[in-house]
């Protein structure tokens, strides 16, 4: 065997690596069968596919969190067995996961290391850790403060750690699970120049995303699943977003689409000097107004961390004001508890939706009903109605495209843009008179975003006030008719989206006044 | 009142509180361990009369003090690893299978003082050794260098168990383990390996807890003798926001509050005797809940780990 290249980072560098004829099953699902990839060092290797087509299967067992029933790794051309994760560090591989997996209540240098053995025997050795976080940090442009606990992190900066997590214990080869679908527009592009950096250096990346565009702008292979199987493997030069987005789903799909403009009814949802604190206790509302019409979309554009979340669940009833007043239809609802708001017919698709919309230990059709149990056609003195439920769920699961096995299969072992495709059929198919939207499309496939986008189009149609909170512009002018922009707590202003530009937008976010406040009511 | 109080009656006091604290500390800081690592053991009392009766049994028929503890943390540890397989190993609810923990130490140490002894008898346990030099310092020498040796090895655990918590890279995958252990898993650390680890010391622990009863303390075994101290022990675990200084500083006011009370009865002071008894509990609880109301449980805990596949 010949002498490993050595990377920047001080870690033998993995010239090659074969997954062939992967096939693993679970329980009524073939999550794979007989799948083919493969990835060089200095290349970016994407790999794309709808929720639950078996992405994050097929990577967890190069990770060796599963074990393959057929097929066999590759490594440099030796075949080996990866039996637990820290069979797959000691090769080489990295992963960082759909969902992170750092531990809150430690720092950053006690993140990155956990599990390994220390220079000190059973001491550990943070200080020296903390020094080599550093210099990697100085290499990859990763700038983390190692004492700083995750909890104070931002979702960018704990990205990091994770990345720095997979260099510090070698990382040759890096797999990253859906990276972007939770970072600002900045992070990402902060992320590329690292992912760049690190692939010219000679690391192999497996990127997987569903945002086509990042695809396309930073990898140089892409490969597709469908169904757990391969679609094909294309050299991204050669190919185009319409071309991707066919051999994920089948069929051409539409990307822009103008809808129709609508009359504004009345003012269904306003808010009006609002203001709140955050989990911190610090004042994360500011005096916050504004007003969505029946028959509505308003866009609430902002970079994350400005509000957002906070003026949602204020809305939603999961968290107090400390001034101010909600009202739907002219009802007072400031102070209502979440059920109370539920009555009053408000849906809520919150932004975290894997803590807080679902309970993952229920099943698929248990959490499909769960905000309606106490509808007379699901329970009738105190009993529940299964036949009903069931034919619902089944209803619900088959419009929305769930993908599951069955209506009794528990959410947690569910892919992950489906278990939020179940929150979001729950919320949109209620027909409620508001509709909060928090990043609703965040991690869910191009097949769904186009079919969620349609879902709310619909409801407005049919005289619902949505409030469309997103970080994606695309979809904020897509679908919105006017756009808000919060920047730390404060609107910053209402524009018509016919009066809106990319630019505009783009500068409130940031902070700056709208030349002249049009407030378009 | 004035009279009935006096200094040497406050330094008895104290003596007797420290060495009151002693099985709660045992046992509270092998909880800790497991606590922290994300199993909730409920068992800890049935362990402590498992504990105390092997040691008690041994000290009777042999005189072997330290036989009587090494058999003591011999039968915990057993115990520990047996909740560890029922929780871990079987996934089971933690809460449950504590319990029958709780109930098999209940009976079984019954039962087998029934077939063994039989009748309430006494042993000469630990002696006092004071503590050359330090047992002559006026007013600390009496309180703190006059105890037996169970005593010291509760005081000197605390320490060791601060240091293995936070200094430790087994600590830092105790506390890993115990807050995510998905996270730790991916990085190579195995859940089960550890809460095994942390369940059966705190079993372990709990054992010698029982020998403190029963061959340091009183020097009997009977039914029951424990009467809900491993209960207490895991309140002060919580109480004390999982972090042993705290467990200490509450099961040293528990205890000091608890010899205060039994000495007010035994003067005959005119308080009610049920409200005396309630007093060490309640003021425990409020001056933890108090100080230490800003502290999380580990987000794991008494959730079973499982990988899907
Ligand atoms: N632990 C598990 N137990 C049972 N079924 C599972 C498990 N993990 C995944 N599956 C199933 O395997 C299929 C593939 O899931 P996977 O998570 O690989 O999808 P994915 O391509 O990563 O999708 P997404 O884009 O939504 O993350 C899904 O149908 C899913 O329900
Ligand atoms: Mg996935």
């Amino acid at each position: 065997m010949t002498q490993k290249q050595i990377l920047p980072s001080g870690n033998p560098r993995i010239d090659r690596l074969e997954m062939q004829g992967i096939v693993k099953r679970f329980p009524g699902v073939l999550a794979n069968d007989h799948v083919n990839f493969d990835v060089n060092a200095f290349e970016v290797h994407a790999l794309l596919g709808e929720n639950g087509a078996g992405k994050s299967t097929l990577m967890k067992q190069l990770y060796g969190l599963y074990h393959p029933d057929q097929g066999q790794i590759i490594f440099d051309g030796e075949p080996r067995l990866i039996h637990s994760p820290r069979d797959a560090i000691n090769l080489g591989i990295g992963m960082i996961h759909q969902h992170f997996m750092l531990v809150d209540s430690l720092t950053v240098a006690e993140n990155v290391a956990l599990g390994l053995p220390s220079t000190r025997g059973i001491m550990t050795d943070l200080d020296r850790v903390t020094k080599r976080i550093c210099e990697l940090a100085e290499v990859y442009g990763l700038d983390v403060e190692p004492d700083a606990y995750i909890w104070q992190l931002s979702v960018g900066q704990q990205q990091k750690v994770e990345i720095i997590k997979a260099l510090y214990r070698g990382a040759a080869l890096l797999i990253l699970d859906e990276p972007t679908a939770v970072l600002t527009p900045q992070e990402v592009d902060d992320f590329f120049v690292t992912l760049t950096k690190m692939a010219n250096d000679g690391h192999a990346l497996i990127f997987i995303s569903h945002k086509l565009h990042e695809v396309m702008a930073f990898t140089h292979r892409v490969t597709v699943l469908r169904d757990g199987k391969n679609v094909g493997t294309v050299n991204t030069v050669d190919t185009n977003k319409n071309l991707l987005a066919e051999m994920m789903v089948g069929r051409p799909l539409n990307f822009i689409r103008n809808y129709k403009t609508i009359k504004c009814g009345n003012p269904r949802l306003k808010v009006e000097n609002l203001s709140a604190l955050s989990d911190r206790g610090v004042p994360a509302l500011k005096n916050v107004s504004f007003e969505v019409c029946a028959g509505e979309v308003l866009g609430l554009a902002g970079v994350s961390g400005n509000g957002q979340p906070e003026l949602a669940q204020v809305i939603a009833g999961l968290r107090p004001s400390t001034s101010g007043k909600i009202m739907i239809d002219d009802e007072n609802l400031t102070g209502s508890t979440p059920m109370q708001v539920i009555d009053k017919g408000v849906a809520y698709i919150p932004e975290k939706r894997n803590v807080e919309g679902l309970i993952k230990e229920f099943s698929v059709s248990e959490n499909l009903i769960m905000r309606d149990l106490d509808q007379e056609i699901y329970s009738r003195n105190a009993f529940l109605n299964m036949g009903n439920i069931a034919k619902r769920s089944a209803d619900l699961v088959k419009t929305f495209n769930v993908k599951t096995p069955s209506i009794d299969t528990p959410i947690k072992s569910l892919s992950g843009g489906n278990a939020q495709k179940v929150i979001l059929a729950r919320e949109i198919s209620r027909q409620p008179k508001v509709l909060i939207a928090a990043q609703p499309t965040r991690g869910v496939d191009i097949g769904a975003t186009e079919y969620i986008h349609e879902r709310i189009i619909e409801q407005r149609e049919t005289g619902t006030a949505t409030l469309l909170i997103s970080e994606d512009l695309d979809e904020i002018f897509a679908l919105s008719d006017r756009i808000a922009v919060i920047f730390h707590g404060e609107i910053m202003g209402v524009v018509d989206r016919k009066d809106a530009t990319l630019q505009s937008i783009g500068l409130m976010m940031a902070g700056e006044q709208p030349p002249e406040t049009k407030t378009a009511e | 009142m004035e009279d009935l109080f006096t200094g040497s009656v406050l330094i008895g006091l104290l003596a007797s509180a420290i060495r009151l604290a002693t099985p709660y500390l045992y046992a509270a800081i092998g909880e800790t361990f497991g606590q922290r690592s994300g199993v909730l053991n409920l068992g800890v009392d049935g362990i402590m009369l498992m504990g105390a009766f092997s040691a008690f049994y041994v000290v009777f028929k042999t005189g072997d003090l330290v036989g009587g503890v090494l058999l003591a943390a011999l039968v915990g540890l057993l115990m520990g690893l047996l909740m560890a397989f029922i929780s871990v190993t079987l996934s089971a609810e933690q809460g449950i299978s504590g319990i029958g923990v709780y109930l098999f130490g209940l009976g079984m140490s019954d039962l087998l003082f029934q077939k063994l002894i039989n009748n309430v008898q006494t042993v000469s346990g630990f002696p006092v050794a004071p503590i050359p030099l330090l047992s002559e310092i006026p007013v600390l020498g009496p309180i703190l260098f006059r105890q037996n040796v169970l005593v010291y090895g509760a005081y000197i655990l605390v320490p060791i168990a601060w240091f293995v918590l936070n200094k430790t890279t087994l600590g830092l995958k105790i506390k890993a383990v115990g807050e995510n252990p998905e996270a730790a898993d991916t990085l190579g650390v195995s859940v089960s390996r550890i809460r095994y680890f942390t369940v059966s010391l705190g079993g372990m622990l709990s054992g010698i807890a029982g020998a403190s009863l029963s061959i340091a303390l009183l020097n009997v075994f009977q039914f029951n003798l424990t009467n809900g101290l491993g209960f207490i022990a895991i309140a002060l675990v919580y109480f004390g926001g999982w972090r042993p200084t705290w467990v200490l500083l509450g099961s040293l006011i528990f205890s000091f509050v608890n010899a205060l009370q039994i000495w007010v009865q035994v003067v005959g002071l005119p308080i009610p005797s049920d409200i005396a008894v309630m007093t060490p509990y309640i003021l425990t609880i409020v001056v933890l809940v108090i100080s230490a109301q800003r502290v999380r449980p580990p987000s794991a805990l008494s959730k079973a780990y499982e990988r899907l596949e």
